[in-house]
């Protein structure tokens, strides 16, 4: 039976897929925060930035989706938390306009900042947008300092219903370590799966030699980051909803309950980490293995999406506050109306017809891999 | 008492206002060359002439440069409801949030994933999947365009919703009114039609140069006769759905069509002002200071542009405020203090209706709901404080649309006449160099008249977010006005520099050319 709730379960799980899927996509990042460390001779950074470049709209596009279909499913997160943690969102803004331009303009003449600035600003991209979306999402877990009050509406001078308690308007996120560390995990995290891709990708021994070297290290410090959060997610409170009363509380080990209530999402973390952990230690340990891309990045996802879903299923509030308990966001109270939702379920049945033609175009372009003979008899080239 | 800063209002329109400028720069290019690439290909497909492969991946190289720039923008713009206007996005997500979304899976992959085997697929793909590549990136993008314009025909024309009290938010009822409503089919018709003249000018004015400078003259004729025909077909249809967009803001924002005509005073039989000159010393409509210093009116002209008929009532600004007259529904228009009464009752009740849920007593529930329901159509106009503001700015809206019409009519004959000498055996086109310096300067004119019929679609329907339902007073989010003139600069110095950036390349790839000889 498709109920309401069902349908807000259903949206939560979407949105989070979106996310998890973003957070693999992120290996453009991770590639671009690697450009210089990789690529020691032009032509070794142009065959680095070809082959994220034949990607990065993918990251994107999925960016962009995953707003869009935050804001269909959930609008009052989308009101909420863009209005109010408006410099993180817009600084997340900032870093992904720069890289949409860089890679088509790097390597034109007239470009007027010249090859360097904008080989800058996808190190930027690469740098920052993981950091900070990681700390923007480990504020679902840790809070902000908003207030909703709907019944604002009806006063004409002050008709705004979110508001912000702190002027730091989203800088305060940093102030709490654990989304900091989220937010070094999803940036090593998305080293690691960069250099994993260049393996698969480019066919160049030295960077692929360098590349091999560099994993270790990224995913040495990607498992310290990672692990800290995880074992401090799984000991502290939660936000958790009253079923009945609606009332959010307080509750001890909250996220950690909710795996242990709902063992197939335990089930799905637990495969993503080991998913992810065989694709870097089968690539570390056979050097000439360059598969581990599609094992650590279905293992990401996979962890990520179980991540994203106990913050919102089981009764948990996915976007806290710390200031007003009551006003936190829960994917009941936030969602948008049975129709609407009934109406972007329809639409999301396209989905898989469209993973399958991105699937089909990926692996038509991918059939030939990158080296410096492939760069030199290309029709177009960034 | 807290109370919202006007200055806050007017930056936060500022900063989206700076981003759609700079987006619809690059959009219409977007449009209308990827059409024409399209159609260069398929040539090439079915006749196997390498001259036309070369052709296309010159065009093809413009089109990459202009659409980086023009995702950067739409990105901003999109989390823009959500960064700047938190209220709009609460109070009607329900509705407009499902476009966004559904521009994203359809759209937006549809033209991601294709616009790369179009760029990388050379040789790597087969002929036909490329072709069909490069056509599913031009389709992906006219798909989002459609989706967006459903977007904001909502926000002019708002159809298919409720009010739901108990959520304080309008709540969508029928996908489909909202999807198909007559305003965004019209909107879509007209937008994507003067994207693809947009795509003709911008082929008709590069190949210009390259005749002037007697360079690629075969290339150049070729793709002049290609965009000239196309521009032609396209800039007849804009003119064609252009009538149908006045004739529905005529019928649904007459506040609106008065602005575009500095019309204070209506009549039965009002002539169109063709060109005219507004008096700047007229402030405000209650003053009774000439609206005009000089104009030249064409009779009957703008009855017949609001109904098709030569006798039809148009009220202006004044009759607006004050109602009294028969709208075109036969019902007499309320004047502006009665709406505003009406709204402020409405947001009452609405008050009432809540604190009564809370009591939880239900007779009061019924009856305070059946006067917000009574009362919700004017339900926007409880925010407005004075009905000066319902009045848009007569200036720019005046200036911006005669701007748009007298550009569109000149890019008409313009098409036509390269259409006609391009199909001429005696080849005018490759030595008349009056007429090449001349058609160089057509992109800047039409630059100018996209630019003129956003401004008249946005600026026009002030003070409106959505109309009658929201105005952008209280549409925004809650910030320091200085936050939101921090982030304009930072948009405007980046954007420009972008700009700048993306025109000298542009001009170093022309320059270089398709290299067909």
């Amino acid at each position: 039976m498709i109920t309401y709730s069902f349908l807000q379960q259903y949206w939560w799980f979407l949105v989070s897929l979106l996310g998890a899927l973003l957070v693999f996509l992120m290996f453009v990042q991770g590639g671009q925060s690697l450009l210089f460390q990789l690529g020691k001779t032009e032509l070794q950074q142009k065959m680095l930035i070809n082959s994220t470049g034949r990607k990065w709209e993918f990251t994107f596009t999925t960016l962009v989706t995953f707003g869009g279909a935050f804001f269909a499913s959930f609008p009052l997160f989308y009101s909420t938390s863009f209005g109010g943690a408006y410099w993180v969102w817009l600084a997340i803004l900032l870093c992904f306009v720069i890289q949409a331009v860089s890679y088509e303009y790097q390597a034109k003449k007239g470009n007027v900042l010249g090859k360097k600035t904008y080989q800058i600003f996808l190190l930027i991209n690469g740098i920052l947008a993981p950091i900070l979306v990681g700390t923007a999402v480990g504020t679902f877990f840790n809070g902000a300092e908003f207030i909703v009050n709907k019944e604002n509406l009806t006063d004409t001078l002050m008709p705004v219903i979110s508001s912000w308690t702190t002027p730091w308007h989203g800088l305060e996120a940093v102030a709490v370590i654990w989304n900091v560390l989220l937010g070094l995990a999803v940036f090593f995290l998305s080293r690691v799966l960069g250099c994993l891709y260049y393996i698969n990708n480019i066919d160049d021994d030295e960077i692929q030699t360098r590349a091999r070297k560099t994993l270790l290290w990224e995913s040495a410090l990607f498992l310290v980051f990672f692990l800290t959060f995880l074992v401090h997610l799984l000991v502290q409170d939660g936000f958790a909803v009253n079923p009945d009363t609606k009332e959010i509380f307080m509750q001890p080990c909250k996220y950690f309950n909710n795996l242990i209530e709902m063992p197939v999402v335990l089930a799905v973390l637990l495969v993503g980490v080991v998913g992810v952990l065989f694709g870097i230690g089968k690539t570390i340990a056979c050097s000439k293995w360059k598969k581990g891309i599609w094992f650590t990045g279905t293992g990401a996802v996979l962890a990520v999406l179980a991540l994203l879903l106990i913050a919102g299923w089981n009764n948990t509030a996915y976007y806290p506050s710390t200031v007003d308990l009551q006003s936190s966001l829960t994917i009941e109270n936030s969602s948008s109306s049975l129709f609407t939702l009934k109406v972007m379920s329809i639409v999301s049945l396209l989905i898989p017809f469209v993973l399958a033609y991105i699937v089909y175009a990926w692996r038509a372009l991918d059939l030939r891999k990158i080296n410096g003979k492939e760069m030199e008899e290309s029709e177009h080239t960034y | 008492m807290e109370q919202i800063d006007i200055s806050l209002v007017d930056w936060s329109r500022a900063q989206f206002a700076l981003t759609a400028i700079y987006h619809w720069l690059f959009v219409p290019l977007t449009l209308g060359l990827g059409i024409i690439q399209a159609i260069m290909e398929t040539i090439y497909y079915r006749t196997g002439n390498e001259f036309w492969k070369r052709t296309a991946q010159f065009w093809m190289k413009l089109f990459g440069i202009n659409f980086a720039i023009g995702v950067a923008t739409g990105l901003i713009l999109e989390f823009e409801f959500g960064t700047n206007w938190s209220n709009y996005s609460w109070f009607v997500g329900d509705i407009f949030g499902a476009p966004l979304a559904i521009e994203g899976i359809l759209a937006f992959f549809m033209e991601a994933t294709f616009i790369a085997v179009m760029f990388f697929g050379w040789g790597k793909v087969s002929k036909g999947f490329h072709l069909t590549s490069t056509w599913l990136t031009i389709i992906g993008a006219t798909i989002s365009a459609y989706w967006i314009l459903v977007a904001n025909a909502w926000m002019q024309y708002p159809v298919g919703m409720h009010f739901n009290p108990d959520t304080v938010r309008n709540e969508m009822l029928d996908f489909f009114a909202v999807a198909f409503s007559p305003v965004a089919l019209n909107k879509l018709f007209h937008t994507v039609m003067s994207g693809w003249v947009t795509g003709s000018i911008f082929v008709i004015s590069v190949s210009a140069w390259f005749l002037l400078k007697k360079r690629e003259t075969k290339f150049a004729l070729a793709s002049m006769k290609i965009a000239a025909v196309f521009g032609f077909v396209a800039c007849s249809l804009a003119v064609i759905s252009g009538d149908g967009s006045a004739r529905q803001i005529a019928e649904k924002q007459p506040m609106k069509f008065a602005a575009m005509e500095g019309l204070y005073e209506g009549s039965e039989s009002a002539p169109l002002v063709a060109v005219g000159v507004l008096n700047p010393e007229k402030k405000s409509y209650r003053d009774s200071i000439k609206p005009f210093l000089f104009k030249i009116e064409i009779p009957y002209m703008l009855s017949f542009m609001s109904e098709h008929n030569l006798d039809a009532y148009v009220p202006g600004i004044n009759n607006i405020i004050e109602g009294g007259y028969t709208q075109k529904n036969g019902t007499t228009a309320l004047s502006a203090e009665e709406k505003i009464q009406r709204g402020q009752t409405a947001i009452t009740a609405l008050a009432q209706y809540r604190q009564a849920k809370k009591d939880k007593d239900e007779a009061a529930m019924q009856t305070t709901l059946a006067t917000l329901n009574e009362n919700f159509e004017y339900f926007g106009y409880g925010y407005i404080k004075d009905p000066g503001e319902l009045v848009p700015p007569v200036g720019l809206t005046f200036y911006a649309f005669h701007a748009m019409v007298i550009f569109g009519a000149f890019l008409l004959l313009t098409l036509l006449i390269v259409a006609y000498l391009s199909f001429k055996k005696t080849a005018p086109l490759e030595n008349k160099r009056w007429l090449q310096r001349g058609l160089m300067w057509c992109m800047l004119v039409d630059v100018l008249m996209g630019q003129a019929g956003w401004v008249v679609a946005e600026v026009g329907r002030q003070p409106w977010a959505i109309q009658d339902i929201l105005p952008t007073s209280a549409a925004i989010s809650k910030l320091a006005t200085s936050s939101v003139q921090i982030t304009f600069f930072l948009f405007l110095a980046l954007f420009t520099i972008l700009l700048i950036a993306e025109l000298r390349i542009l001009a170093k790839a022309i320059q270089k050319g398709p290299e067909i000889n």
